[in-house]
């Protein structure tokens, strides 16, 4: 029941995406703003750059002993009264929240954003058994609305225009007046408000996704910036709170640390605007709460990866920074990637729980510019672990017959220097006479990819080495 | 450090001996890059020798290959043991062996251990003259407005952004602005330009919105590959921007039509 990946069609996906105009308005918006307010706060916190390492060793330590931090976690969240799940794969994960609806006789459920219920593909699971989801982000509300999946993990719906929400509002909202001004970013999130707060009020079961889950105390974190996670975690009567294992941190001193580098790498903020730690249902003295406090603990997949070189993915806390950053990203947005996890964490943690047999395209699709890791909260070396997908896919012939007979008739060459001499001395004269005075091709048939969008610069003539060892012969030039 | 301020005229030693790692795109198609890194260096004092010599294996080892990668890192290094520095004229490549290298032979003790030490002597040519000679200015002349694309690894990971900024600015006639974004990718990315063409493409139109945008008339950057693909995608705009390696201008080696353009 979870999202049929398109991430084979990447390229064609990619296509779609270039000319979409509207999705690249949209895009716009992320090249930006993301970028500038990141950069700003980075540099007005002189111990950023400590920070991140601190956060990298907070997460890397974590998934070292994370069995034993998962359990005593368990522990700490059974002794407030909570009950822990522990979910294998996605079915499990979607029966354990399941049965708890059913159990409570829930007919409403409400969504703070979690990437990891798209993951599971919760929202479908919870229709077909009769109940109805709210998402209640207002991103994630709007892509909920047009049965579209988040396309960047921190802004759900940041691939869509202002115009583009106006009209999903005035098809969806059948009760708003045709006159009424929802043009503006304000009017719009006013007229989402008044809907949500019904539904906020009628549900009762409401499921959050966690940023954090600390070992000492048993108590599950997330960080909002509109307050729809509150409302969803204590108003209805049961909360429940899905999160992979991965989220695990040993203190609250340890949240502390990663929420300095969190919020910054995201937006920009230094925080975000509510940061909400819940441990445990409603005790009698609290003055509100939820009954009963469930988390479902999910792995899929992610235990795989320990122990090999994407254990260093698990240490992502999901600020969305690689993929603001990521010229890819802002050429196609994140539905191209065909999945749920889109851009540069997506292009490693992807064929991780899907294969890199149906994901292969997404860590090849990159230039290795680096940027993303130059900013990754948690110094993820991205662009290490899609080299690593590519050997993975070397290793079982994954990659297209024509590629791989290129690579190896040019390393045969490359691997025999005088050889290579020869015959690139000769390829190159050749490509400068066909090139002619023009000094360049506007097509070349070995690389349409290439010339199908811009010339190839012509090859000056001899090579340099055959020139060098020319000129070294006579008298005066020898260096 | 006193003599610093005169290294460029009087070099404190004129015995260093330096290993051209020319680069596969220099040695194929603008070998007139390599000639003027080759000036660069001795001017700045160096011995200049060129090992016989292929490719970095950057190819291979981004396309998954990392037994033929380790295969031509292997010849690298022999072909460049002995020399007191290796240099190269694309900050790509430098990163390749300095940053690289190492992680192919991590369970090889032995060639670990040369590739540690081949890398500790290996740089990118223009934070060579600037951070290892001490080169302040340059000799040369170039008249126009010029802006500078940092290419991805010698940014990133070499650290190479003022260096190539300052030496241009001693360039007398040389207007240097900067463009926007000069720190984001032009999309080039090796293989990537071909196998994901539409993508690239997008990528270098941005690129060269930016370029365009910052009025010079002449692009320069530390890195081929960049090159090639901004000058082949500004020529099929039909713009009139020049393209060129930073070491021509540097070694006021101009006597080449820029990059793409026709032969004069």
């Amino acid at each position: 029941m979870t999202i049929h990946p398109t991430s084979p069609q990447f390229k064609e996906n990619a296509h779609a995406a270039l000319g979409d105009r509207e999705l690249q308005r949209a895009l716009g918006h992320v090249r930006q703003a993301f970028i500038a307010k990141r950069a700003a706060a980075a540099e007005a916190l002189p111990e950023f750059e400590a920070l991140r390492d601190s956060a990298r060793d907070i997460k890397a330590h974590t998934l070292k002993h994370l069995d034993l931090y998962i359990e005593a976690w368990e522990e700490k969240v059974t002794a407030a009264g909570g009950h822990v799940h522990f979910a294998r794969d996605a079915e499990e994960a979607r029966k354990a929240v399941l049965d708890i609806c059913r159990r409570v006789g829930a007919r409403t459920v409400t969504k703070g954003k979690s990437m990891i219920s798209e993951e599971i593909g919760l929202n479908a699971a919870i229709e077909a058994a009769g109940l109805v989801p709210v998402e209640t982000d207002l991103g994630e509300y709007i892509v909920q609305l047009r049965g579209e999946v988040p396309s960047h993990i921190i802004a759900p719906a940041v691939h869509l225009t202002r115009d583009q929400v106006e009209a999903d509002f005035r098809r969806h909202h059948v009760h708003l007046d045709a006159d009424r001004d929802i043009s503006t970013h304000h009017s719009l999130q006013a007229e989402a408000r008044g809907i949500l707060r019904e539904r906020f009020l009628a549900a009762d079961v409401g499921i959050t996704g966690a940023n954090f889950l600390v070992a000492e105390t048993g108590t599950s974190v997330i960080v909002t910036n509109e307050g729809n996670g509150d409302l969803t975690q204590l108003l209805p009567r049961v909360h429940v709170v899905l999160a992979s294992i991965e989220k695990l941190v040993p203190t609250l001193e340890d949240v502390g640390q990663l929420l300095r580098v969190l919020a910054r790498s995201a937006t920009g903020q230094e925080m975000s605007v509510y940061t909400t730690l819940s441990t445990g249902p409603r005790r009698p003295e609290d003055p509100d709460g939820p009954d009963e406090y469930h988390v479902v603990l999910i792995d899929n997949g992610r235990s795989s990866m320990l122990g090999t070189s994407f254990e260093e993915m698990l240490r992502c806390i999901r600020c969305g920074a690689c993929m603001n950053h990521c010229p890819v990203y802002h050429s196609v947005g994140g539905h191209a990637y065909g999945w749920i996890y889109p851009g540069p964490m997506g292009a490693v943690l992807t064929p991780a729980l899907i294969g890199v047999e149906t994901a292969g395209h997404l860590p090849n699709a990159s230039t290795f510019c680096g940027r993303c890791e130059s900013v990754c909260p948690v110094r993820i070396p991205l662009p290490k672990l899609m080299r690593h997908w590519r050997e993975r896919e070397f290793e079982r012939h994954l990659q297209p017959a024509t590629v791989r007979s290129g690579l190896t008739f040019w390393g045969w060459f490359a691997t025999r220097p005088k050889l290579y001499r020869a015959a690139t001395g000769l390829a190159m004269r050749a490509l400068h006479v066909a090139g002619g005075a023009r000094g360049r091709f506007a097509s070349l048939p070995f690389a349409k990819g290439w010339t199908d969008f811009r010339d190839m610069p012509a090859p000056q003539g001899g090579t340099f080495q055959s020139q060098w060892k020319a000129k070294r012969g006579r008298p005066g030039t020898a260096a | 450090m006193d003599g610093r301020a005169a290294a460029s005229r009087k070099p404190l030693r004129r015995d260093v001996r330096v290993g051209l790692f020319v680069t596969c795109l220099v040695d194929l198609f603008r070998p007139s890059v390599g000639f003027a890194a080759v000036k660069l260096l001795q001017d700045a004092g160096c011995i200049v020798e060129v090992p016989t010599q292929t490719c970095c294996g950057q190819p291979a080892y981004n396309s998954g290959d990392r037994a033929t990668t380790a295969t031509i890192a292997a010849q690298v290094i022999d072909a460049f043991a002995g020399f007191e520095h290796v240099v190269a004229p694309s900050g790509s490549c430098a990163a390749m062996i300095k940053r690289h290298y190492p992680e192919l032979f991590a369970d090889d003790p032995e060639m670990l251990r040369r590739a540690e030490e081949l890398a500790a002597r290996t740089h990118e040519l223009v934070s060579f003259l600037a951070d290892v000679m001490g080169v302040e200015r340059v000799d040369a002349a170039f008249d126009g407005t010029v802006t500078y694309h940092d290419g991805c690894s010698g940014l990133r990971e070499l650290g190479v952004r003022d260096q190539p900024r300052r030496l241009l600015g001693t360039v007398r006639g040389l207007d240097l602005v900067e463009s926007a974004n000069t720190d984001v990718c032009c999309g080039f990315g090796g293989t990537f330009a071909v196998k994901y063409g539409e993508l690239s493409n997008s990528i270098v139109e941005r690129k060269v919105g930016t370029v365009v945008g910052s009025g010079a008339r002449t692009l320069v950057a530390g890195d081929l590959g960049c090159l090639m693909n901004i000058a082949g995608k500004l020529s099929r705009m039909g713009s009139h921007v020049e393209v060129r390696h930073v070491a021509e201008i540097l070694a006021g080696d101009t006597e080449a039509a820029p990059i793409g353009s026709p032969t004069r």
